[in-house]
């Protein structure tokens, strides 16, 4: 089915500058019970951006000054149970792109196969990213997929890898199901083969 | 030809299509499925108007978030209750079999699987779950997918894969008295960390594992993922296939024979290169406990808490502090005798009946330690029917266990089994994650047996003083 093509994206970030961010931070197991893939977003982080009593806490998504399209966050992103939840709560929340310097695979395949685009980053280039954040919270990060680049407000930049099947699936709104569904043929051959 | 490994010869032999710069398309044997992971699959296939192309190799149960008591009333749960709901509407509207709520085989998807000799050594089989690794014990390729995946596997029976790169574990020599196979899985994952796995499939080896039955053996498998591999598997003998004989899907008489045929060439060659092999001696592994936020902050039972000197990466300082400071331990100190508020015996790592034997023989005759709650929640309907023929119910019973009905209960604590804010529980399940138990709550992973020596002195404890 069509989904939204992605080329180029320049956005202001939210930071989350902390290691090892399993899936259940991401969206806590007791809000897995919906049966459609929206509305995850408003759960997004919950239990570090809400109380039990549903107050706000002290947390970056309830800091007006950090908003935008791109979350960046620390090495080891997304690790922990394989919920797609988590990749649909970010997206659904609103967020594009996810940059870190290292993602959990079940999480990056997740995050490609929804429209997320998880970059991944060297640590010095992390680095640099929250030294531009420091210094200007309202300062933009551009992300393009066709030249695959990141580049900072200072120009300095820096190449990812995507692969060049997801690559052409978010360039052109293309879906796995619909790869898989064109090789038909193939699969009743394989089937009667074995 | 040049020497392959099994799970080369598992995932080549499963290639529908391979094209240059593209995913493989990997045929499926098995898809299991259950209530959390697959609406949102289903839903997709209704907006496309397509059906399930192989209801037939597809199986359903309910575990997730089904409560442990009074299973025969309607799931008090609101959300609970319409995710199952919407299992069944899924599975008559697409023709697929459903191990229900009191069906005699419904339970955790990863207990149920094997036990009803559906998963056989040589398949590939997936499920929307990334414990589905537990299937890899038979000699087979089984990994946790997410639900966009489940939509290709249902709508086609193949999913796209890239083929993971490969690690040979080997763990050599005798256990000690004590140390279950849940303790060298532990070990493993404290020596390489919660991301040592990262990218690659496993393949478990040597005689440590080879010695163990095949309940000990998925236990290895299902903890896989929680050093970051896609999956784990372990190459097929006589213990796999005495396991799988005679059981209700297995092949049955001829059929069987010719099976046993194929699945004794379900063998790593000679010489076979992976990209990356490790060993440990068995003999190294005492009992194990976790005592942060995830499953690679272990440590045996007689050591203490890293300091933040002693920590092996210093990056992770940061995650280690925040993970102390959740769970209300000082870096340092030892584990061993902290006060414990409850011990839960269950979940897809085990809760199957060789677990359940070896807590009831070791608390036959004893009792809990009044401090504590202690839930033995059965892996599946037929592991409770089992442990009730043969009496461990009773020995539960007399030691003040609480034993209840089969699902996944607080090792997620997606139904109300939930461990209250800022008690503690030592687990024989997967993930001590913040909240993973209920928001809050604290956890101590660690094998049954340590489970059961917790249960009776209420505190945490080094199971070899007591057997
Ligand atoms: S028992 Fe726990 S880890 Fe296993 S399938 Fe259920 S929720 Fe997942």
């Amino acid at each position: 089915m069509q989904k939204e093509k992605f080329k180029s994206l320049t956005s202001t970030v939210v930071p989350l500058p902390i290691e090892n961010i399993d899936t259940d931070q991401i969206i806590p197991a007791r809000f897995l019970k919906a049966t459609t893939r929206e509305g995850f977003g408003e759960n997004l982080f919950r239990d570090w951006r809400f109380d039990n009593n549903g107050n706000k806490k002290d947390f970056i998504l309830n800091n007006p000054n950090y908003y935008g399209d791109i979350l960046v966050a620390a090495k080891n992103f997304g690790c922990g149970s394989s919920r797609e939840h988590a990749a649909w709560a970010i997206h659904d929340y609103g967020f594009k792109v996810v940059i870190s310097s290292f993602f959990a695979d079940i999480f990056k395949n997740n995050a490609l196969n929804n429209g997320l685009l998880p970059v991944q980053v060297s640590d010095e280039f992390l680095s640099k990213i929250w030294a531009q954040l420091e210094a200007d919270p309202h300062s933009t990060i551009e992300v393009n997929l066709e030249a695959q680049k990141v580049i900072l407000a200072d120009g300095s930049s820096e190449s990812f890898d995507i692969n060049p099947y997801k690559k052409a699936c978010l360039l052109n709104g293309y879906d796995d199901i619909d790869y898989l569904l064109s090789l038909k043929d193939r699969i009743t051959q394989f089937e009667s083969a074995n | 030809m040049s020497a392959t490994t099994l799970f080369d010869k598992l995932w080549d032999s499963h290639v529908v299509n391979r094209r240059e710069g593209f995913p493989d398309v990997l045929y499926i044997d098995r898809h299991y499925i259950h209530e959390v992971t697959s609406p949102q699959a289903f839903d997709g296939l209704r907006k496309r108007g397509i059906p399930v192309a192989r209801p037939d190799r597809t199986t359903a149960t309910a575990d997730h978030n089904v409560p442990t008591k009074d299973q025969h009333l309607p799931i008090k749960e609101a959300l609970s209750r319409f995710q199952v709901e919407t299992l069944r509407k899924n599975c008559r509207e697409f023709g697929i079999e459903l191990y229900d709520l009191l069906h005699p085989f419904q339970g955790i998807v990863h207990i149920i699987g094997p036990e009803l000799g559906l998963t056989q050594p040589g398949m590939t089989m997936v499920c929307g779950d990334s414990h589905t690794s537990t299937h890899g014990a038979f000699g087979s390729i089984a990994f946790g997918i997410g639900t966009s995946e489940v939509e290709q596997v249902l709508a086609t029976q193949c999913i796209l894969q890239y083929k993971p790169k490969q690690m040979r574990i080997e763990v050599n020599g005798k256990l000690g008295k004590g140390v279950l196979s849940k303790d060298i899985i532990l070990y493993i994952i404290s020596q390489i960390s919660s991301s040592g796995g990262n990218g690659y499939f496993v393949e478990y080896a040597g005689s440590a594992i080879t010695n163990l039955s095949m309940e000990a053996r998925m236990t290895i498998c299902n903890m896989s993922i929680e050093m970051g591999a896609r999956g784990g598997l372990i190459a097929p003998d006589q213990t796999t296939f005495d396991y799988v004989k005679g059981r209700k899907f297995a092949p049955q008489g001829e059929a069987f024979e010719e099976a046993i045929a194929y699945w004794k060439t379900l063998k790593t060659d000679e010489g076979a290169q992976y990209d990356k092999v490790l060993t440990f001696n068995a003999e190294d592994i005492e009992p194990m406990i976790t005592y942060g936020t995830n499953p690679g902050m272990g440590i045996g039972i007689t050591e203490r808490i890293p300091t933040v000197a002693e920590l092996k990466d210093h990056r992770e300082e940061a995650s280690f502090k925040k993970s102390l400071e959740y769970m209300a331990l000082e870096p340092g100190s030892q584990l061993l005798g902290k006060s414990l508020d409850y011990v839960f015996i269950g979940s897809c790592t085990n809760a199957r009946i060789e677990d359940l034997r070896l807590v009831a023989d070791f608390v036959k005759g004893k009792r809990k330690a009044a401090n504590v709650e202690v839930l033995v929640i059965p892996g599946s309907k037929q592991v409770e029917q089992q442990a009730i023929r043969e009496g461990l119910d009773k020995v539960f019973e007399e030691a003040g266990f609480e034993l209840r009905s089969p699902g996944c209960s607080a090792c997620l604590g997606m139904n109300e089994d939930k461990v209250p804010a800022g008690k503690y529980c030592i687990s024989t399940s997967n993930r001590n994650f913040e909240g993973r138990q209920g928001p809050g709550a604290r956890t101590f992973l660690a094998s049954p047996l340590s489970a059961a020596a917790a249960a009776i002195t209420g505190k945490v404890t080094d199971v070899r003083e007591l057997i």
